[in-house]
């Protein structure tokens, strides 16, 4: 019988959980350990389809400093991380970039984008222009 | 000499925070001194999410949480310097700091607000033994090498330490293609939290070896093998136990430590406990005028809880050099005693609150169905229920004081009551 022992994370609890293939049960899962139905919801999701948000960087030029944080604008499917990665990895971009812009787009055909995490200005000592970076929408 | 009217040292999220409650509340002259080349603090580096949940009620990544708080702060058009290093803070409020273009600053402030944030236990805090190669890191700075210089720091890496901090640097660098071998921890429980041993260790399959410590380090030039073993109730390594790994990077999560070589210098009171000055209501230290706020006051695990601390130091700075703060009046203290480690603020000045106080704690284990129990002279004034709390875990209790009469007590207490079996 495919079973499953978890932690639940979605509140601090961490109930342990025990979540079993079930065919009595209108979800086809029946989850043990937990003390409120959020629990439920997350044994079931984390048995059928495990998903994550991913945060990493990509190489920049013309910056101050020489990676651009990025993140998934939701979450993907749990296996599609490293493959992910692969892809992240081949991006460079180019300052400026304002945070929200789209590194990639519909990643792996999840509909989610990889998105840049903070805005980055040109190398310049100049602070107006470092100003004007952030203060440009 | 430059004058001020509040000069705040550090330009991370406390500091940023607090300058910005002080323009909103009246004060013109604001100058935030940063010795980075960026505002931002340790959250330019903490490129995971997770902040903000409490303050935007949304997920933000660490330097998405600092852009928020940088943009309102040049919308506001308050001073900051870059790359200029704060040297010194003497009692009478002048600062001494220094860059590369203007040399010595001697700076004349009505007020000041300390936000230097922390900085991590070293190798040499805990005395491992073994040879000494390159290779040993903190996970901070490994987390700076890797997210903001684009520097990978090892092929197959140790950590030492369950705190957050190591428990996302696992993550992070297994994702940069490196393989963590194992994450050693002295305590039988992680001094992270929940989600963070789930998605950080367990997704990856790491191994997390609670009880365990690294008790021999081999390697000339590099780190070649680290070896860890099983530890006793007194922490003591079991022999026979050992597991060796080789690899050529063991990074450290022990500990973080508040910021306070200019406190001291200051003259400022500190707690032993916290590592950081002793504070009232207002966030100020023992030093009348001088406030302090996020790191450098206790080691906070949530940004959140930096933010809103913050707020009420910049606020209370601004009451200071109005002339709105009362220091002579009636002063509680208080105390954690039977489980909770301390409590922020230290003392609380009562003519200065307007209805509630926020107070900040730690507790010393990990407990199940407790209850928070706050008493003067006995008498009890509050109860909180808690189903869990953790060490790893900052406590946050809102005391409303609008209905309390001192009376003739001068100190409260507050502990921990376990629910009886
Ligand atoms: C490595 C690390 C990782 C962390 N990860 C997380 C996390 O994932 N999530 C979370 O919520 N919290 C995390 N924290 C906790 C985090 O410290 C707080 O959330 C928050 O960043 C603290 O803000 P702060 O402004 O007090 O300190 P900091 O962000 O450390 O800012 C202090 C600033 O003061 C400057 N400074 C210090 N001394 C001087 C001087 N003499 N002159 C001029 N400038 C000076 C420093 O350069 C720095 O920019 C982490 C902490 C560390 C150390
Ligand atoms: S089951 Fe409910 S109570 Fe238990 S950890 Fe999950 S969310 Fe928290």
């Amino acid at each position: 019988m495919e079973e499953k022992d978890m932690i639940c994370i979605v509140c601090p609890l961490g109930c342990k959980l025990k979540v079993t293939k079930s065919d009595i049960s209108q979800t086809g899962y029946a989850v043990e350990g937990n003390k409120c139905f959020r629990g439920v919801d997350y044994g079931i999701k984390e048995m059928t389809n495990p998903t994550r948000a991913l945060t990493t960087t990509v190489v920049i030029s013309d910056a101050s400093v020489k990676r651009l944080p990025v993140r998934t604008s939701g979450t993907i499917p749990k296996p599609l991380i490293k493959q992910a990665m692969v892809l992240i990895n081949k991006v460079e971009v180019k300052a400026p970039i304002k945070v929200g812009e789209v590194i990639i787009k519909n990643i792996l055909d999840t509909g989610v984008d990889i998105i840049a995490s903070r805005s980055m200005c040109q190398n310049s000592e100049h602070e107006d222009l470092l100003k004007a970076c952030f203060l440009q929408g | 000499m430059l004058q001020y009217d509040i000069v705040v040292i550090g330009g991370g999220p406390a500091g940023l925070a607090a300058a910005i409650e002080a323009r909103k509340n009246g004060v013109k002259k604001i100058l935030i001194i940063e010795r980075d080349r960026e505002l931002g603090g340790i959250l330019q580096q903490c490129i995971h999410n997770g902040f903000g949940l409490h303050i935007f009620k949304e997920e933000l990544t660490g330097p998405e949480y600092a852009e928020r708080f940088i943009k309102e702060l040049i919308t506001m058009d308050i001073e900051y310097k870059l790359d200029t290093m704060v040297l010194e803070v003497s009692d009478s409020k002048v600062i001494t700091a220094m860059n590369a273009t203007d040399g010595i600053l001697h700076i004349q402030a009505k007020a000041i607000i300390l936000a230097m944030g922390c900085r991590e236990r070293t190798r040499g805090a805990i005395r491992i033994p073994g040879t000494r190669p390159a290779g040993v890191m903190a996970a901070g700075t490994a987390q700076r090498f890797v997210n903001i210089e684009g520097d990978m720091i090892g092929k197959r890496i140790v950590i030492l330490g369950s705190g957050d901090i190591g428990l996302i640097m696992a993550r992070r660098l297994t994702l940069e293609g490196a393989d963590v071998l194992a994450v050693a921890e002295l305590m039988s429980y992680s001094g992270g939290l929940t989600r963070n041993i789930v998605q950080c260790l367990e997704d990856f399959n790491i191994p997390l070896y609670l009880n365990h410590t690294v008790v021999n380090i081999e390697g000339h030039d590099r780190v070649e093998a680290v070896t860890i073993a099983q530890v006793d109730e007194k922490y003591k390594p079991i022999k026979g136990t050992e597991k060796r790994f080789e690899c050529d990077t063991l990074l450290l999560s022990v500990g973080l430590i508040p910021e306070n070589e200019l406190s001291k210098s200051a003259g400022i009171a500190l707690d032993n406990v916290t590592g950081g000055p002793i504070v009232n209501e207002s966030m100020e230290t023992s030093v009348e005028g001088i406030f302090a706020c996020g790191n450098v006051v206790h080691v906070h695990d949530l940004v959140d809880w930096v933010t809103e601390e913050s707020r009420r130091a910049g606020s209370s700075a601004a009451k200071y050099i109005k002339g709105q703060i009362q220091s002579n009046c009636k002063t509680i203290k208080l105390k954690g005693i039977n489980g909770v480690r301390y409590v922020v603020p230290h003392q609380i000045r009562l003519d200065n609150i307007e209805q509630t106080v926020e107070l900040m704690m730690r507790v010393d284990n990990i407990y199940k169905d407790i209850k928070f129990v706050i008493k003067s002279n006995g008498e009890v004034i509050k109860e909180v229920k808690r189903k869990h709390v953790a060490p790893g875990e900052m406590e946050t209790i809102k005391l409303d004081l609008s209905k309390f009469t001192p009376g003739d007590c001068d100190e409260m207490y507050i502990e921990i009551v376990e629910k009886e079996a």
